[in-house]
C-alpha cells in the first residue's frame, strides 16, 4: 500500500540530504559519521531541522516531579510526554536518518564537485543490463503499447483511405502492433580495488592516524558509488611494510624509522599477483608524516613508483600529515621528482580543517 | 490475528459496560491498523489525512525508528469527531484490545462532555481533509517551495492563539467591532433641567469625569490595535499584509491550533478519566481471570512513574481516585477544612457518598489549571512523593529542589498556564506610527529562549513584512528585541521589577 505519508516522507529526506550537504564540511572534520555505519547505511544525527516558537528556557523553568529522594537528588528530566494519547508535539528529539552510502556518495559529489570517474578503457567483462525503454515489433500481448499500436493503425488506414473521420474506427492488424522491448545495454564490469599505506613510525601519532581515518571514510563512499566491486587492502610501514586487516591499520602503534621504499615495494607486488592492472582499477593511497629516512631510500621510491606504481595505477595520492616530528621533506621531494605526472595527486593535510580540500583535490580528477 | 467478529461482540459488550456507568459519547468507530499505518496516523496527529508538510514525514520517520528500538508502542489513539475515531494496533492481543476499547469510550466520554470541547469541530476529520485538499490546491498553483516555506513560518506562531476563546462559540470567527465609537463633538449629554436646577441634576463634576472618560476613550479606540489581542494569529491574518492563499493557510493554521488547544488543556484529566475508567471497566466487568496478570503489567505500565518524572495518566488518575474518595466520605467544606484536628480528620466519614457524582461535575467543567488548583491537596502531594526540581547551576544537573506544597503547585500551575506556552500579545500594530508590529511577553519568571526568540521573530517578519519587536526579560532586565529584515537588534528598557 502506498501511504499517504510518504509524500511527506519524502520531501522530508530532500531537507535532510540539504542539511547533511550543509553541514558535510563539519561531517568531514570531525569525522563523526565514522562511528555511524552501517553495512549500507550511515546514520547521521540531524539537530538543526526544529521550527522555532516563543518558548520558555526549559533549563531556567524546572518542573515537577515526583518519587524518592532528598532535596539536591539528581533527576533526570525528560520530555514528560508520554506515549500515545492524540497529541500535537512534534518530536523534539536527536532525529538519527539513515542515509545510504549511494545518497551519500551523491551529496558528496554534489557538494565537493566531483566529476564522475571514467574508468580506464580496458577489454573488462561486460554486463548485461536491460531497460524497457524501446519499442519493438514482436512481443508479449501483456507488453503491448496500445499508444503506439493506435497510431501506426491510424497512419496505416489514413495511407489506405479506409479511415473515415465520420466513423473513426480504428481496427489494428497484426503489422500495427507494438511492444514494449529490452534494450541491453552492455556496460563495463568494473572493479576496483583501493590500497590505503600508512606510515606508523614513531612520529605518526593518534592524531594523525585520525585524519587518516577520516579520509578513507569519504574516500571509500565515494569510490564505493563508483564502482560496482571495491576491494580494500592495507598495508602499514615503518621501516618496514606489512599488509595487515582494516583494525589493525588503524590500531597498531608500531615505532622506529621510516622507509617508505619497502611500502612502495610491497604495494607494488600486491598489484601485480592479486590485481592485474587489466583487470582492476588500481587507487593508491598513502599517507606519511612525510619524514622518510635517508641514505638514497627516496631514490629508489622514485624508482618503484616510476616504473611500476604508476604506470599500473589510475591514483596514486599522496597525503602529508602535518606532525610535530616529521621533517616533512617527502613532499616537496615528490613534487619536484614527478612534475606534470597525471595521476599522482599531493595534498597537505595541516589540520583537521584541511580534509575537506584534500579530499576534493584527491578526487577532483575524474580518474 | 484477532478474530473480527469477536472483537465486534466486545465493542459491543464494553460500550455496553461503558453506558451502564453513565458514560456519555458519540458514536465510537474503531479501525483495526497495522504499525506502519498506526505511526502514519500517529504522525498525522490522529487524523487520517492532513495538508502535505515535511514535518509530518520527520514524525513518522521518529516514530518507525523508535517503534523499531522498541522504545515506544502506540498503544491508542482517539479522535475527537463524531463520530469517534478509535484505531486499534492489529498486533496487539486481546487484553489490550479490550483495554484500549475501555480507554477509548472514557475518552469519548471526556470529548463529549469536557466545557473546553464544547466548541470544537465535530466534523474536524472532514475539515482537516479539505484543509488538505485546498492547501493541495495552492501547491499546484504557486508551488510547493513557497507553500512549504509559508507553513514552516506559520508553524513557527501557532502556539501564539487565545486559549480563553474557546468559550466564546463562534469565537474561531472574528470578533466584531462596536460600530462608530469615535463620537465626534466631545459633548457630554446632559438631562434636561431648569437653569436653577441644572447644577444639581447635571453636577460638573460629573460632567467632567465623564468627559475625561469619553477623551480616553476615545484615545484608546485611536489605538491599533484597540486592546491588547492575545490572538496574534488572528490579528495577523486580519492585519498582515498576505497574499488571499497565504491568509488562508495561516487560518488553515489557527483553526488546527484551536482544535487542538483543548487537547492540551485538559491531557491530564482527560487521560486520567480514561485510565480511571478502564481499569473500572476491566477489572469490574470486562476481564477474565485468565487476563488479570496481562491486564496488571499493562495498566501498571501505562500508570509507571519514570525516573522521577510526573506521568499525566497517573497523575490524572490519582487525583479522580482521591476526589472520588473525598466526596465519598465528605472530606470537603467548611466543617473538614476548619477542623485541625488531625487524628478526626484521618479518620473522616461522613458517609456522604458523593463521589461518583463529583467526578462527572469535575469531568464537565474543569480543565487541567483548575483541575490541579482546586483538587491538589497537601496529603496528595505527601503521599504521591512530590516535588520540584531545578537546575543547579554549578552540577549542570536537575536536581530535587522543594518538597513544600505550595511549591509544587505554584511550578505544576506554571507548566499549565496558557499550556506551558508563553503568553505573548499584540500590544500595537502600529508601533511609533511606523506599521511596526509590538509584540508583549507577559513575563512570569521565566524567560524566553532567545534563539528562538529570534528565529520566531524573523519568520514574524517574513508575515508582516514591517520590523517586528517583542518586549520581553532578559536577565532580570525589560528588554525589547527587535528584527527588521536584516539585522537584530536588543535594547535594554530597564529593570524589570517584579510585581
Amino acid at each position: 500500500m502506498v501511504q499517504r505519508i510518504d509524500r511527506d516522507l519524502r520531501r522530508f529526506r530532500q531537507i535532510v540530504r540539504g542539511v547533511v550537504k550543509k553541514e558535510l564540511r563539519k561531517y568531514m572534520q570531525t569525522g563523526e559519521l565514522l562511528g555511524r555505519q552501517g553495512k549500507n547505511v550511515v546514520s547521521i544525527p540531524i539537530r538543526q531541522i526544529e521550527i522555532p516558537t516563543f518558548r520558555h528556557e526549559s533549563r531556567k523553568s524546572g518542573g515537577v516531579g515526583q518519587g524518592d529522594g532528598d532535596v539536591g537528588t539528581p533527576v533526570a528530566p525528560g520530555d514528560g510526554e508520554a506515549a500515545g494519547g492524540a497529541g500535537e508535539a512534534p518530536g523534539r528529539h536527536l532525529l538519527e536518518v539513515d542515509v545510504t552510502f549511494e545518497e551519500l556518495a551523491a551529496i558528496m559529489g554534489e557538494e565537493l564537485e566531483l566529476p564522475n570517474i571514467e574508468p580506464r578503457s580496458r577489454d573488462t567483462i561486460e554486463a548485461e543490463a536491460g531497460r524497457y525503454t524501446t519499442i519493438g515489433h514482436a512481443g508479449p500481448e501483456s507488453l503491448r503499447h496500445f499508444k503506439r499500436t493506435f497510431k501506426e493503425a491510424l497512419k496505416r488506414q489514413i495511407a489506405s483511405g479506409s479511415y473515415d473521420y465520420r466513423q473513426p474506427v480504428i481496427i489494428p492488424v497484426r503489422e500495427d502492433k507494438r511492444y514494449r522491448a529490452r534494450k541491453t545495454v552492455r556496460l563495463p564490469e568494473t572493479s576496483a580495488v583501493i590500497v590505503y599505506v600508512m606510515d606508523v613510525s614513531g612520529s605518526m601519532g593518534d592524531e594523525q592516524k585520525e585524519v587518516v581515518r577520516n579520509e578513507s571514510f569519504w574516500i571509500n563512499t565515494w569510490l564505493k558509488s563508483q564502482y560496482k566491486g571495491l576491494e580494500t587492502r592495507y598495508v602499514v610501514h615503518d621501516a618496514e611494510a606489512h599488509e595487515v586487516d582494516e583494525h589493525t591499520f588503524f590500531h597498531t602503534r608500531e615505532s622506529g624509522g621510516t622507509r617508505i621504499s619497502s611500502a612502495y615495494d610491497l604495494t607494488a607486488r600486491l598489484a601485480v599477483e592479486q590485481f592485474p592492472p587489466s583487470e582492476w582499477n588500481i587507487y593508491v593511497f598513502h599517507f606519511s608524516d612525510g619524514d622518510n629516512w635517508g641514505g638514497g631510500d627516496t631514490q629508489i621510491c622514485f624508482k618503484l613508483l616510476e616504473e611500476q606504481i604508476l604506470p599500473a595505477v589510475n591514483l596514486f595520492c599522496y597525503g602529508q600529515v602535518a606532525s610535530p616530528y616529521g621533517s616533512g621533506a617527502f613532499i616537496g621531494d615528490l613534487a619536484s621528482h614527478f612534475e606534470g605526472v597525471e595521476n599522482l595527486i599531493l595534498s597537505e593535510i595541516n589540520s583537521k580543517d584541511e580534509i575537506y580540500d584534500s579530499i576534493k583535490k584527491f578526487l577532483g580528477k575524474g580518474k | 490475528m484477532i478474530d473480527k467478529d469477536r472483537l465486534g461482540a466486545i465493542i459491543r459488550e464494553i460500550e455496553g459496560y461503558a453506558r451502564g456507568f453513565g458514560l456519555d459519547f458519540f458514536p465510537v468507530i474503531f479501525e483495526m491498523l497495522d504499525y506502519e499505518e498506526i505511526n502514519m496516523v500517529a504522525s498525522y496527529g490522529g487524523f487520517p489525512t492532513r495538508y502535505p508538510h515535511w514535518r509530518f514525514g520527520m514524525q513518522y520517520e521518529y516514530m518507525g525508528k523508535s517503534y523499531g528500538y522498541g522504545l515506544h508502542k502506540i498503544y491508542e489513539m482517539v479522535i475527537n469527531n463524531n463520530p469517534c475515531y478509535a484505531y486499534l494496533l492489529s498486533s496487539n492481543d486481546m487484553v489490550d484490545q479490550k483495554l484500549v476499547i475501555s480507554h477509548v469510550y472514557a475518552h469519548c466520554d471526556f470529548f463529549k462532555n469536557n466545557a473546553y470541547f464544547a466548541h470544537t469541530n465535530r466534523k474536524m476529520i472532514d475539515e482537516m481533509a479539505n484543509h488538505g485538499i485546498r492547501v493541495q490546491r495552492y501547491v499546484d498553483r504557486h508551488g510547493q517551495d513557497a507553500v512549504e516555506e509559508f507553513f514552516d513560518v506559520c508553524a513557527s506562531i501557532e502556539n501564539l492563539i487565545d486559549g480563553s476563546a474557546l468559550f466564546e462559540s463562534g469565537s474561531i470567527q472574528r470578533p466584531a467591532g462596536d460600530g462608530d465609537t469615535e463620537a465626534e463633538v466631545l459633548d457630554v449629554p446632559r438631562l434636561k433641567s431648569k437653569s436653577y436646577m441644572d447644577a444639581f441634576i447635571n453636577p460638573p463634576e460629573y460632567i467632567e469625569r465623564r468627559r475625561r472618560e469619553m477623551e480616553e476613550a476615545r484615545k484608546k479606540s485611536a489605538r491599533f490595535p484597540a486592546q491588547d489581542v492575545k490572538d496574534v494569529l488572528l490579528f495577523l491574518i486580519e492585519h498582515a499584509p498576505l497574499l488571499n492563499w497565504q491568509r488562508d493557510v495561516l487560518s488553515i493554521v489557527r483553526e488546527e491550533a484551536y482544535y487542538f488547544a483543548p487537547q492540551a488543556m485538559t491531557k491530564i484529566m482527560n487521560e486520567g478519566w480514561a485510565s480511571y475508567w478502564h481499569e473500572k471497566m476491566m477489572t469490574e466487568r470486562v476481564l477474565e481471570p485468565s487476563e488479570l496478570i496481562d491486564f496488571a503489567d499493562h495498566h501498571s505500565g501505562t500508570l509507571a512513574v519514570h525516573s522521577g518524572q510526573l506521568n499525566p495518566y497517573k497523575l490524572g488518575y490519582e487525583l479522580f481516585h482521591d476526589i472520588e474518595h473525598r466526596w465519598n466520605t465528605g472530606r470537603f467544606g467548611k466543617d473538614y477544612d476548619e477542623c485541625d484536628d488531625l487524628r478526626a480528620k484521618a479518620d473522616w466519614d461522613t458517609g456522604a457518598g458523593l463521589g461518583r457524582e463529583k467526578i462527572f461535575q469535575v469531568r464537565s467543567i474543569y480543565n487541567d489549571m483548575t483541575f490541579i488548583d482546586d483538587f491538589l491537596t497537601e496529603e496528595f502531594c505527601r503521599e504521591h512523593k512530590m516535588f520540584t526540581y531545578a537546575l543547579n547551576e554549578r552540577t549542570g544537573n536537575f536536581e530535587i529542589d522543594n518538597r513544600n506544597f505550595q511549591a509544587i503547585k505554584e511550578k505544576l500551575l506554571f507548566s499549565l498556564t496558557n499550556m506551558g506556552q508563553p503568553y505573548i500579545y499584540v500590544a500595537d500594530g502600529n508601533f511609533e506610527n511606523r506599521g511596526e508590529l509590538y509584540l508583549k511577553h507577559r513575563f512570569d519568571g521565566v524567560e524566553l529562549r532567545q534563539d528562538y526568540a529570534k528565529a520566531t521573530l524573523e519568520n514574524l517578519h517574513k508575515i508582516w513584512t514591517r520590523p517586528v519587536h517583542v518586549e520581553t526579560v532578559v536577565e532580570e532586565k525589560v528588554t525589547l528585541l527587535t528584527y527588521d529584515g536584516a539585522n537584530h537588534r536588543e535594547r535594554t528598557m530597564g529593570e524589570h521589577s517584579a510585581a
